[in-house]
This record gives C-alpha cells, structure tokens and sequence, in this order.
C-alpha cells in the first residue's frame, strides 16, 4: 500500500487530541498550584519549578513503595502470562470434558463487577491472615479471566494442523503447548503482559485496604494517602506523583511494544 | 483448514501402526488411537488447566458465592464484625432495587452509554489499529505510544482537561464551534449533553486498549493473505471487509465483549465530571451500587451489582450468538 502524506496528516491530528492531555500532566506537575488552577489553563509553566517533585520525594519513602509497586506487578504479570496462557490453551485447542463449563465460568467471573467480591475477598485474606503482606498483595490477581479470555482467543486463531504436525512427531501434549504454540501467541502474550503490568501498577483500591503500614505501600496508596487532609486540593503535587506513577508503565511499554508487531506472522498460513 | 484432516490420519494409521498389535484391523486402529488421544488431551488440559482452577477457587469462587448471599440479607457495614447476626431477607433487596427510581434511571443511563459507546470506540480503536499497521510505517512506535497515552493518564489530569474543553464559556469546544458561528451549550450542566460529552470522554479514553488488541491481531495475518486479494483485482475496502475482517474475529469478539462488558460497569466519568448528575442524568448502575456501599447497605449494593451482572451476561451471550465462532 502506498503511503502518502494525508496518512500522516490524520495519525499526527489524531495524535495531538489524544496526547494533549498526558502532555498537560508533565507541564502542569511543574507548575505552580497558583497557575494550575487558572481558568483557562496554562500550556507551558509560566514560573517552571521542581516543587512539586522535592515535595513529593522529601515526604516519604519513595524508593520503598517503588520497589513494593514493582515487586507486586512483576509477580502478578508473570503469574497472568504463565496460567493464563496454560489454560487458554486448553480451552481452546484440547478437547475434553467440562471444557464448556470451565470456559462459561471463566466469563462469568470476568462479568461480575469488580466491586461486588470486594468485601468477601477482603474477609477471606484477612482472616486467611494475609493481611499486609506480600501473598495478600499478589495472590488475588495472579490470575485473570481477561487473560484467559484473551488467550483462548489467540490460541483459537492459530491453525490445528501445527498440533497434528506436533502429535505425528511424538511430541507430548504439554511440548506441543510450550515449544509449538505458545512461541506463535508473542503478540498476544506482551500485549497481556503490558495490560496487566499496567493494571496492577496502577490498582489502587485493594492495595489501599491491604497494605496497612508504611513498607507495603505501593505507589498510588502513598500518592493517595500523601494528597489527602491538607494536601487535598494539591493538584500540583498529584500531578507529579501521576507521572512518577506512570514514567516506569510508558518504559515497559516501549520496550515490550515492538514484540507487538510483525515478523511473527503465524506460520502455517503460509 | 480443509488440509486438518490429512495429518489426523497420518497420526492415526502411525499410532495404529506403532501399537499395531493391539488392533485387528485398520479401522479399529483408527478408533483406538483416537480415543487413546482423547484421554492425552484431557490429562494435558487438566495439568493446564490446574493452577488457575486452583487460585480461582480460592480468590474468586468463594468470594463470589459470599457476595451473593449477601444479596439475600439485610448486611449492613457494621456486621462485617459479627456475621452471625445478620437475617435473610429473601429477595427483597432486589424488589427494592428494581423498584427504586434512581436505579431505573441508571439503568437506562447504562443502557445509553453502552448503545452508543461500544460500536464508537470499536470503529476507532479498529480504524487506529488499521492506520497504524497498513498506513503508518515511519515512527510507528511514536504513533503507537501516542494513542495509549490517554490509557496510562492519570484520571485527574483527564478530568481537568476535559473540563476545560467542555467548559461553556471559554471552554476549547465552544470556542472552536464560535468560529463557526455556533453556540455551544453547557455540556456538562445539560440534561441532553452531559452524557453525549461521557460517552465522547470515554471513547478518546479507553479506544487505546481495543487498539493494542487490535494491532496484535491484525499483525498475526500473513501479508500474503492480502497479496492474494489484491492479485484477484480487490481493492482495499474489499479487502479489509472481505479478507482481513473474517479473520479477525476471533478479535472482534474479545474487544467487543471485554469492552461492552467495562462499558456496562461505566462509573469513573461520571464520578470524576458530573457525580451523576444533573438531576441523575449521568449516574450509572455502578454509581448506584457504589453509593449504597458508601450508605453501609452492603444486602441492597450486592444485589444491584448482581443484577448488573445478570444483564451482563445476557448481553454477553449473545455477542457471542452473534459473531458466533465456527
């Protein structure tokens, strides 16, 4: 397809009114609470500052909630990509009893809004004693019906005749999975692990009732915690603890995006 | 797909042929090693399949099956400590719930929302994906992390942004629209647009996730599925409608049922621009449910989110009828 210039002309409009605001945040986390607040607001800083992020690192322990974030992400993206893939293999490409039924209950749990298993999840980890603590971070989210989901939904899209070809050379149900198959989902795989990466880096409710001192903290328990009472209406401190939260997800995700790309091309098509 | 059937038989006749002992004749070869392999599949599915089953029994099943009994009791946030003195209630939590005006109002609101919202941000993460895949071959990446951004913004930077666009006076939207003569009304204070405005808000917000998803599948079809299109004289509507679409499917049905299913729990626009309001115009199920949590009536809030849940699945169901898979 040949590429002319009012391709570009729609990506790079379409870029502006969808980057403006991410850029507004980075210019605003160096304004002045004074300015930020000004109707109509301001683009660049009038007074640039780092008053915000002194603020924002003077106050706590920040390297300590960066390592929890971390620690808590990396766990809970590695358990999403590794089970998650497994059984969206299964229901996708084996044949076996109860496949139906596991499948249904999969996307019945991905139905159920969020917010109604809070208060029984909540009572279950406490009295599991696993409150502020690592397992009670990470456990409830090491699975994810949208991974399966996900998965399954790859996984289906790939042709069976790379298994058969598996089964004909004797390779085990479990090599045809992990050295046929799962190489061929890398786009889905990195496009699950930076939606998941993101979505606990950036979960908030449940770490907040959790972790109950200080060293469990993760990044936006402390943002939050630090913005409220006299902080409040600090806009510009939330600004800058938005992109301390958001710098190290944009990094991972231009890092991983790439393997969201071509090359890849699903073999046996071909 | 047609070819299937050749390497299942190789695998037949050789699996007979290794145990050839144990079946007389070729056909029975064929039964045996057929159910034998059903059984390795089970095994294997099972092994799979163990680890999540595991983890979802513990975190998810059990949670699941106490919230749903809570629906059915008069729980109020000050039981949580001693559960035992709670009643049954039967159904009444979900009389009251579909019987209370609010809640009716924000189903309808739901029901808007969804309407409009999920074939809109469909179309645009979809004509994204396509732009950046077929169209846009220099700075790809910079496009690509571009039109996340908004995914990764923090919901207050969005929500002092949005307001400034959608503010009546000198807000950017009236402004623009001033040009060309048109007075713009109050959006966000108006019955008719606060929820258009949302629903605008929530496209330019969540259209980057579909589009990622998008991307990944698009870039799993092999050019050469396209070069044969346009060998056969199709041009690039056609081609896109004809070859790429039916493959991408499977796709369109995740984004599709993921997104619709996150558009009818709608709740961070409305709490963030309007509170539900004016007069309830924007408030959503999910606001209801999470104001009578707010309220301590945990019986009546569970209740609400399961008929959420039912409505949910119903519409799930048939998606799925809908871009039905085989």
């Amino acid at each position: 397809m040949r590429r002319t210039w009012w391709i570009y002309l729609i990506g790079v409009l379409g870029l502006v009114a969808v980057a403006a605001p991410f850029l507004w945040m980075v210019l605003g986390s160096f304004k002045t609470q004074g300015e930020l607040l000004r109707v109509p607001p301001t683009w660049w800083p009038e007074q640039p500052t780092t008053g915000n992020y002194e603020e924002l690192f003077s106050k706590a322990n920040f390297p300590r909630y960066f390592l929890n974030s971390t620690l808590v992400a990396l766990a809970v993206t590695a358990g999403n990509l590794i089970f998650c893939s497994m059984i969206g293999y299964a229901l996708a490409k084996l044949r076996f009893k109860g496949r139906n039924a596991l499948f249904v209950v999969v996307m019945a749990t991905l139905m159920i809004p969020g917010m109604v298993t809070f208060v029984p999840l909540f009572v279950l980890v406490t009295n599991a004693g696993l409150a502020n603590s690592y397992p009670g971070l990470i456990l409830p989210f090491l699975v994810s019906p949208f991974g399966v989901f996900l998965m399954r939904q790859f996984f289906l899209g790939l042709p069976d005749d790379l298994i058969d070809a598996g089964r004909v050379d004797g390779t085990s149900e479990l090599g045809i999975f992990a050295r046929i198959m799962l190489p061929l989902t890398r786009p889905a795989l990195a496009t699950l692990g930076i939606l998941t990466f993101l979505g606990s880096w950036n979960n908030f409710l449940w770490p907040l009732v959790i972790a109950q001192t200080e060293d469990k903290y993760t990044l936006p328990v402390a943002l939050a915690l630090y913005s409220t009472g006299q902080n409040a209406q600090n806009y510009g401190l939330l600004m800058a603890g938005a992109v301390v939260v958001v710098v190290p997800v944009l990094v991972m995700f231009l890092a991983f995006q790439r393997h969201v790309t071509k090359g890849i091309a699903i073999t046996g098509l071909k | 797909m047609s070819q299937k059937t050749a390497p299942d038989e190789a695998l037949r006749a050789s699996s007979g042929g290794r145990k050839g002992g144990r079946s007389a004749s070729v056909a029975g070869g064929a039964a045996a090693g057929g159910r034998r392999r059903l059984d390795r599949q089970t095994v294997a599915a099972w092994v799979l399949a163990l680890p999540f089953v595991v983890l979802f029994l513990g975190f998810t099943a059990g949670p699941v099956l106490g919230s749903l009994g809570m629906s059915f009791t008069d729980i109020r946030q000050r039981d949580l400590r001693t559960p035992f003195s709670v009643n049954g209630v039967g159904v009444d939590n979900y009389v009251k719930a579909l019987s209370d005006e609010t809640f009716r109002k924000a189903a309808f609101n739901t029901a808007y929302f969804v309407v409009i919202g999920v074939p809109l941000t469909l179309v645009v993460a979809l004509a994204a994906a396509v732009l950046l895949d077929r169209g846009i071959k220099r700075f790809q990446a910079l496009f690509k992390v571009g039109y996340y951004l908004p995914v990764v913004t923090s919901i207050v930077a969005i929500a002092v942004i949005w307001r400034f666009v959608l503010s009546p006076d000198n807000g950017l939207l009236n402004t623009v629209l001033g040009w060309v003569g048109i007075e713009g009304p109050n959006w966000l204070a108006s019955k008719t647009w606060a929820m258009p405005s949302l629903i605008a808000m929530a496209v330019w917000r969540n259209f980057g996730s579909a589009m990622i998803i998008f991307l990944a599948g698009l870039q799993g079809i092999p050019e050469s599925v396209e070069e044969a299109g346009q060998i056969d004289g199709a041009g690039a509507w056609q081609r896109f409608r004809y070859l790429i679409l039916p493959l991408l499917r499977p796709t369109v049905l995740f984004t599709s049922v993921t997104t619709g299913i996150g558009y009818l729990q709608f709740f961070e626009e409305p709490f963030v621009m309007t509170q539900g309001g004016p007069l309830d115009s924007t408030i959503s199920v999910s606001m209801a449910t999470y104001d009578q949590f707010g309220f301590g009536n945990y019986g009546l809030a569970t209740s609400m989110a399961y008929i959420l849940f039912v409505v949910i699945a119903v519409i799930t169901f048939i998606q799925f009828r809908l871009l039905r898979e085989k």
